[in-house]
């Protein structure tokens, strides 16, 4: 079967296949990807994230069967940790998703971590793209549980939900850099157990810092605080981005919340639209995409051509006696051969 | 490049015992694959459409209820039906050794029964797997 042609008449199959090539890295993934890409770029992509056990799986369950409710159609990908020892992975996500298995709009795919330390896999934003192109209205990325640096999430996705639960830590927790600032919506799940409100408090202070601190009067630690979170908001948000993320209780396992925080999602999906940070972000995804492959493909010819010559081996040693050094190698190699 | 072997773990029908289920996932996860689990009480819709999305190249069921003759067979056909013809389906749990031989007429490639040891079904499915 021709993949990408049977991908674009809604073959299941062939989305799954072409995955796999993807994932893989077969040599046709490549000629897959260059004939899909023209059919990219309608989907609208949320990422969720948040600790291990926060409930991301059962959220996304419960999130996809609302956006089913309005007709739409929606792709699943969910990542779990590969194991660096033996490769292998347990891929458990679809345990809190068996009831979307029977339904026709809805296509899961599990993936591991691979190696990847940013809470995606290398291949996830290809994975997208293949969803994208078979029609999905909206694609759910779920990462693995993130501890407080894994915020790939955000080079992926255009809106960011992070998923918290009450009673992981005091409020120095809250602002800590990492996933706390990549929020475009906050849900704080399990909000039946104890903590919850405190945990609201404390984000929505941490938030405030963010948005307003500058017109408050200040302490000295206040000050450097808030010019700390203004340097790493302009790093995160395109200038002119407002946006103040919103907070929703949430009781995934009950439904409770789930309406409010599709508004949520919305009106921030929304708000980028309009402002036009949605096309910057795409712009800026679409350089970063070129570049990736760019330095994959650089680095894959140039490793290919020493090894061949077996000049790795011989610079190898040469650095391994001391006789020259990593930067002084590469500077030759460079030199001969990009040299035109 | 590197092809990684996927395979599906799952439990048909109504029974709720996952343990040897669970051991299973875990030593085909230290075997370096990677391990889909569904979870319990699946229908063998659900287990065919899962092993689709996931494009497993393994079903691994377990049944401890006595259900096999029944719903192994159904998965095969119904992975068969979607166009995986080259996905290797196995089966484990108590499983009286005189329904092995249908069992392997319906196309399920081995059955494991209680007592292998695990890297019997690692070896199985390294050898077999397409």
């Amino acid at each position: 079967m021709d993949i990408v042609e049977e991908l674009l008449k809604g073959n299941r199959l062939a989305l799954s296949r072409a995955i796999t090539a993807i994932e893989n890295e077969y040599d046709e993934a490549v000629d897959i990807m260059k004939r899909l890409y023209a059919h990219t770029g309608h989907a609208f992509v949320l990422g969720i994230t948040g600790p291990p056990g926060a409930g991301k799986s059962t959220l996304t369950d419960k999130l996809a069967k609302a956006y089913r409710a309005q007709g739409k159609t929606v792709g699943i990908i969910a990542i779990d940790p590969t194991s660096p020892f033996t490769g292998g992975a347990i891929l458990g996500d679809r345990i809190r998703m068996n009831s979307l298995t029977m339904d026709e709009g809805v296509f899961i795919r599990s993936m591991g971590t691979r190696g990847s330390l940013g809470g995606l896999s290398h291949k996830t934003a290809d994975a997208i793209k293949a969803m994208d192109a078979f029609g999905k209205d909206i694609i759910f990325v779920e990462t693995v549980g993130v501890g407080q640096s894994e915020v790939d999430i955000v080079k992926a996705a255009d809106t960011t939900m992070v998923v918290l639960i009450p009673g992981m830590g005091d409020d120095i927790q809250a602002i800590k850099a990492g996933i706390l600032e990549i929020g475009d919506v906050f849900t704080i799940n399990k909000a039946d157990h104890d903590g919850a409100d405190k945990l609201v408090r404390e984000l929505n202070m941490m938030l405030d810092l963010d948005a307003h601190g500058m017109q408050m009067e200040q302490t000295d630690t206040e000050k450097a605080l808030a010019d700390q979170f203004h340097h790493l908001n302009v790093a995160k948000h395109a200038v002119g981005n407002t946006w103040r993320p919103p907070i929703q209780k949430v009781i995934a396992s009950q439904n409770e919340g789930i309406t409010e925080t599709v508004e949520n999602i919305e009106k921030h999906f929304k708000y980028i639209s309009e402002t036009g940070i949605l096309q910057k972000r795409r712009t800026e995804r679409s350089k970063n995409e070129m570049l990736d492959v760019l330095h994959s493909n650089i680095g894959k010819y140039i490793t290919g051509k020493l090894d061949e010559t077996g000049k790795l081996d011989e610079y190898v040693e040469q650095i391994k006696r001391r006789e020259t050094d990593p930067y002084t190698v590469v500077a030759d190699v460079m030199h001969d051969m990009l040299k035109e | 490049m590197e092809k990684r072997i996927r395979v599906l773990v799952a439990k048909p029908g109504l029974d709720g015992h996952d343990r040897g289920a669970k051991v299973v996932a875990r030593a085909l996860r230290d075997a370096g694959f990677e391990v889909i689990y569904t979870g319990l009480r699946q229908t063998p819709e659900q287990i065919a459409e899962a092993a689709l999305q996931e494009d497993v190249n393994v079903v691994a069921m377990s049944i401890l209820s006595g259900a096999h003759p029944h719903l192994f067979p159904k998965v095969v056909n119904l992975v068969r039906e979607k166009g995986m013809d080259d996905v290797l389906i196995i089966g484990g749990g108590v499983i009286p050794e005189t329904d092995i031989p249908a069992l392997k007429e319906a196309g399920v490639a081995e059955v494991f029964t209680p007592g292998t040891p695990t890297s019997a079904i690692v070896d199985f499915i390294k050898a077999n797997v397409k």
